[in-house]
């Protein structure tokens, strides 16, 4: 995939931010709104795809290293399955929420019924969502990035 | 018409007529027959897991290990993408 038009670009390089906001913030509220890791993930994912179709895998590999969507992509599995097992160290069973009710983080529990939200609730749940929207914001744009790089130096094979 | 044609119209028929009477036999939209978990988890989420969002609730609490799978089949999708793509390039 080459290079798109310069108004392509510029328009692409505005949007990206809001784009990722929007998606990092489905991810943060996931405990509140709806959406989540997954959902929010996607989001993000698809900012990225935007600069990936706007600018070209050639640009888009120079700019990032490999080994880091590697990392990350780790980091949010393994995120996800450490927050699980601490579950089974600090309460009683895996994937147990024992942050709820704890003066630490995201402990407050809120009133039963609708109401104002309150970002420091949820008790692990935040924390999940933040692990699996690192791993899906990682993980779809790595599918992508890999199937345009490979129909690149495709297409560069036949010529 | 030909002898398939028309074994084809009666098959259609007979499982036209199965989906029409299974929709007519459902109960009506809303009323759920069955409904101790919903209203469990209605009545109890915001409770034991201080989440406003009922569905981030079940999807991250109560049903984590679904969650699991869902990341799995995330990360196993990835990894093949990957394999073929690869495999693609050097050859």
């Amino acid at each position: 995939m080459t290079k798109m038009s310069k108004i392509v670009r510029t328009i692409a390089s505005i949007a990206f931010p809001f784009a990722m906001i929007y998606g990092l913030y489905v991810i943060a509220h996931g405990h509140l709104t709806p959406g989540g890791g997954f959902q929010g993930g996607a989001i993000a994912a698809s900012a990225c795809a935007m600069i990936l179709v706007a600018f070209g895998s050639k640009w888009t590999l120079d700019k990032i290293k490999e080994k880091r969507l590697s990392v990350f992509e780790s980091l949010g599995g393994i995120g996800f399955i450490a927050i699980a097992l601490l579950g089974l160290v600090f309460g009683a069973a895996f994937f147990n929420n024992f942050l709820t009710g704890s003066n630490f983080l995201f402990g407050t529990i809120p009133a039963t019924g609708s109401g104002l939200a309150d970002i420091n609730t949820g008790g692990v749940l935040p924390l999940m969502n933040f692990a699996v929207g690192l791993k899906v914001i990682v993980g779809l744009f790595v599918i992508v990035l890999v199937m345009a790089y490979a129909a690149t130096s495709f297409k560069e094979d036949k010529k | 018409m030909s002898t398939r044609n028309i074994a084809a119209v009666i098959v259609f028929s007979i499982v036209a007529v199965f989906f029409i009477f299974t929709a007519l036999l459902m109960h009506p939209f809303g009323v759920p027959d069955e409904s101790d978990m919903d209203d469990y988890i209605i009545d109890n989420t915001q409770e034991e897991t201080g989440a406003n969002n009922g569905v981030t609730a079940v999807v991250f609490d109560y049903r984590g290990f679904d969650t699991l799978g869902e990341a799995t089949v995330l990360f196993t999708a990835v990894a093949g993408v990957i394999m073929i793509f690869r495999r693609l390039k050097n050859d």
